[in-house]
């Protein structure tokens, strides 16, 4: 019995990790990939890995899938918030059908640091490449 | 450590979904229009192969499988930080 509901934790987590590289590759731009695989590949580790602990139930077994779960949980945010933060100041392009982008003009491209957009005003804008107000929908 | 064939059976069809998932991680890989988008294919690839690393020490019942997890976990997370701080800093300045 405990061995199916064991499977059974290990199916769902197989699923969210299927559906996390759907996402990847169906997803629009680089944000919307990211928001996709990172949420639910961490989701699908945590369930596998409640899986295998519920399968082999065991002391050693519990400890290193909790450190597994525990290790992942915290570097993967991390790890999102870096390449989010890097792509946004490489400029990788947003998706055309974006409604509102609130770090526009916050970045100080010198520095890679946030300030208000008169603190900073008179500097190159940061991020991407500034689109023109009226056609910035067609790029 | 023997299963019951239903159990084998759900573990083995969860096998085959994060071999499918590898699969179209890697599609974005080789497709992804930027370097950031293959590192979030590259995170997603190593992250899909903890679980499938995971669930295969189910199969084989070694628990060694459990430490190669433990292992890809580490290097991945510094892999992406790596490869983040490469284009955000190694960028040249446009």
């Amino acid at each position: 019995m405990m061995a199916l509901v064991g499977a059974g934790f290990l199916f769902v987590g197989a699923l969210f990790m299927l559906l996390a590289a759907v996402g990847v590759l169906r997803m629009p731009d680089l944000f919307t990939r990211m928001q996709a695989s990172t949420k639910a590949a961490t989701l699908g580790v945590g369930c596998i890995l409640l899986g295998v602990t519920l399968h082999f139930d065991t002391l050693a077994v519990t400890t290193r899938a909790l450190a597994v779960i525990a290790f992942v949980f915290l570097t993967a945010p991390v790890a999102a918030h870096m390449i989010a933060r890097a792509a946004y100041f490489v400029g990788v392009p947003l998706w055309e059908g974006t409604v509102i982008d609130e770090l526009r003009g916050h970045y100080n491209r010198e520095t890679h640091t946030l300030g208000s957009p008169s603190h900073l005003a008179g500097q190159p804008a940061a991020g991407h490449r500034e689109p023109e107000p009226d056609a910035s929908d067609n790029a | 450590m023997t299963m019951s064939g239903l159990a084998t059976e759900v573990v083995l069809l969860a096998l085959a979904m994060l071999g499918a998932a590898l699969f179209l991680a890697f599609a974005r890989l080789v497709r992804g229009p930027s370097l950031p988008d293959r590192v979030v294919a590259l995170d997603l690839l190593s992250t899909v192969a903890v679980g499938f690393t995971s669930a295969f020490a189910v199969v084989s019942g070694q628990l060694v499988y459990l430490d190669v997890a433990i292992v890809l976990a580490l290097i991945a997370f510094l892999g992406t930080v790596a490869f983040a701080r490469y284009t955000e800093k190694g960028s040249p300045p446009q």
